[in-house]
């Protein structure tokens, strides 16, 4: 039966023995691949666990003398990083404000009129604002808030700067949720004689809600570890700020101060895990979410 | 001679005495010169079920759209001539009233995949903002649910999301959710396409049930079902109305040979 079409055993053996390297070799790139993320929260574990009290979310940094002091006598570094959680929450909060409302109606309306010169127009200046670097973004909230409206830095400039961040991700992720909806539920709506804009809030978004809500979320986590532009807008702050005209301090920024003092920089590690676990958990709830919120056309 | 070719032409196009629907030399264009739909003029009579026949491209899903407007939803449309119901001409009715008055249905079932069986039987109250009492809602979806054969099958799972019922009960639910505003018309774009035969054949008995208190007007490709259930019949080719007539007569014997090759299978 040696025909030609016939695979003679050791030809076999060499195919099945290709097979499983493959796999072997997918398996093992792909584990190299998760290696830095594991090892980052490894280290940040190890070194800054001792660290995470609960005085460590109810207390402001330490200032370099109580730190010295501490050092000295073999202690853990008093204090915390409540002025950098406060912060970080009021500045990614506002900036969420005014990212959030402008984003959605940009992505409707890129969705809505996609051939639209206008829209094509819109599209690529938001795109071209995705590569934007951020320290840019902080220059330009610098001259456009820092400047002009609070008269010095402030934790309303730093908001400006990330909601234009943001910005981008809520767009695009509004619009490729919008058009993937199919166009029968928007004429099903206006067939009822609903108008055209309750049509788009009161059918689209809702069923839109799980795509865009990730976007949103996925947002958000983004802009929560930006440093550069804080720099040139909420510059930081030892005390809780709660007056957004004032300079405001942000986990970030306080990573970024721990680092420049010899006598506070242990404490980089449990505040950069602390930020890490924050982000996290915003990527866990955005995929909960748009699970559990996931509609079946 | 002049009128002898007119007499021809009216031969072909049956003459309804007090339409509720009349169409009246109605040209509708998609952009350009290029007309989708040339002329055609019909009166549509009430409470019956009135089928749109022919080829696919030859202009009745857009002749169906113009009724209620729905084929201005894109952008560059423009119409010659009128539709008038009840005598009011519709394209100076707000077109938001207008799709109150003259509901739809359409070819994939198409229920609001957010909103729970209820919900959308009443969805065109809801959508619309108008305030109801928990018994006129009550009422209104069991009547709704009644008059499309779902009551039974739902009354049980009235808050379950829409879109967990089979193919069939989703287009009878669209139908319900259609009719839950008491329209006076209702279109429906080859509502059994996407259907199996026997979610197709409770969809045909329901629309004979429903003609008693709707004027129903179907567009369909599947000729055996304008002649099991349509009272009249059009038959339009490359976006002319070519015959419309009673549906008996027209199927046994057309009188426009295009009419004839098309329901002998010769076309389409």
């Amino acid at each position: 039966m040696n025909t030609i079409n016939s695979i003679s055993n050791q030809k076999l053996r060499w195919r099945v023995f290709n097979d499983k390297l493959f796999s072997i070799v997918m398996m093992t790139l792909a584990f190299i691949s998760a290696v830095p993320l594991i090892s980052i929260l490894y280290q940040l574990i190890k070194k800054g666990y001792k660290q995470v009290r609960l005085s460590f979310f109810i207390e402001v940094a330490p200032d370099t003398m109580e730190a010295m002091m501490a050092k000295v006598n073999h202690e853990i570094i008093p204090g915390g990083i409540a002025n950098g959680i406060v912060g970080t929450l009021i500045i990614v909060g506002m900036a969420s404000l005014i990212a959030i409302p402008l984003g959605l109606t940009t992505g409707i309306y890129l969705s809505e009129s996609s051939k639209n010169k206008m829209a094509n127009i819109v599209r690529f200046v938001v795109d071209m604002l995705q590569g934007v670097p951020s320290i840019v973004l902080g220059v330009i909230a610098y001259i456009w808030v820092v400047k002009p409206i609070t008269s010095g830095f402030s934790a309303l400039a730093g908001s400006v700067a990330l909601s234009i961040m943001m910005l981008p991700s809520i767009i695009r992720s509004t619009e490729e949720t919008l058009k993937m909806i199919p166009p029968t539920l928007k004429e099903a709506a206006l067939s009822l004689g609903v108008p055209y804009y309750k049509t788009v809030l009161k059918v689209l978004l809702p069923t839109g809600m799980s795509g865009i809500s990730t976007g949103i979320i996925l947002g958000i986590s983004r802009i929560a570890g930006e440093t550069a532009p804080l720099m040139l807008t909420a510059l930081g702050s030892s005390a809780i700020n709660l007056d957004i005209t004032q300079p405001s301090s942000a986990i970030p920024l306080l990573v970024w101060e721990f680092y420049n003092d010899p006598n506070l920089v242990n404490l980089i590690w449990g505040a950069s895990l602390i930020l890490l676990l924050i982000i996290f958990l915003l990527n866990i709830v955005a995929k909960a979410i748009s699970k559990k919120w996931k509609v079946q056309y | 001679m002049e009128s002898t070719i007119l007499n021809k032409t009216d031969d072909k196009i049956i003459q309804i005495e007090s339409p509720i629907l009349n169409i009246d030399k109605l040209s509708v264009s998609y952009g350009g010169d290029k007309y989708s739909i040339m002329d055609v003029s019909a009166g549509i009579q009430k409470n019956k079920i009135t089928a749109i026949m022919g080829p696919s491209g030859c202009g009745k899903s857009t002749l169906l759209r113009a009724i209620n407007r729905m084929h201005e939803l894109y952008p560059d449309t423009h119409h010659k001539g009128s539709i008038t119901l009840a005598g009011e001409n519709i394209y100076k009715i707000n077109p938001i009233e207008l799709r109150r008055k003259i509901g739809m249905v359409f070819q994939r079932p198409n229920p609001f995949p957010t909103m729970s069986i209820y919900d959308n039987v009443i969805a065109a109250y809801k959508l619309n903002g108008i305030k109801l009492k928990k018994s006129e809602k009550d009422e209104i979806v069991e009547r709704s649910l009644r008059e499309v054969g779902l009551w039974d099958e739902t009354k049980d799972a009235l808050h379950k999301k829409g879109t967990f019922l089979s193919g069939g009960q989703q287009q009878r639910l669209c139908i319900a959710r259609a009719l839950a505003y008491k329209p006076e018309v209702i279109l429906l774009d080859e509502p059994t396409s996407a259907l199996d035969p026997i979610a197709t054949a409770k969809i045909e008995d329901l629309l004979v049930n429903l003609k008693k208190n709707y004027t129903i007007i179907l567009v369909t490709h599947n000729m055996g079902q304008a002649a099991r259930i349509s009272d009249h019949s059009m038959f339009m080719y490359l976006g002319e109305l070519v015959e419309y007539g009673k549906t008996k007569k027209m199927f046994t014997t057309p009188k426009d040979e295009r009419t004839e090759a098309y329901l002998t299978g010769k076309f389409g």
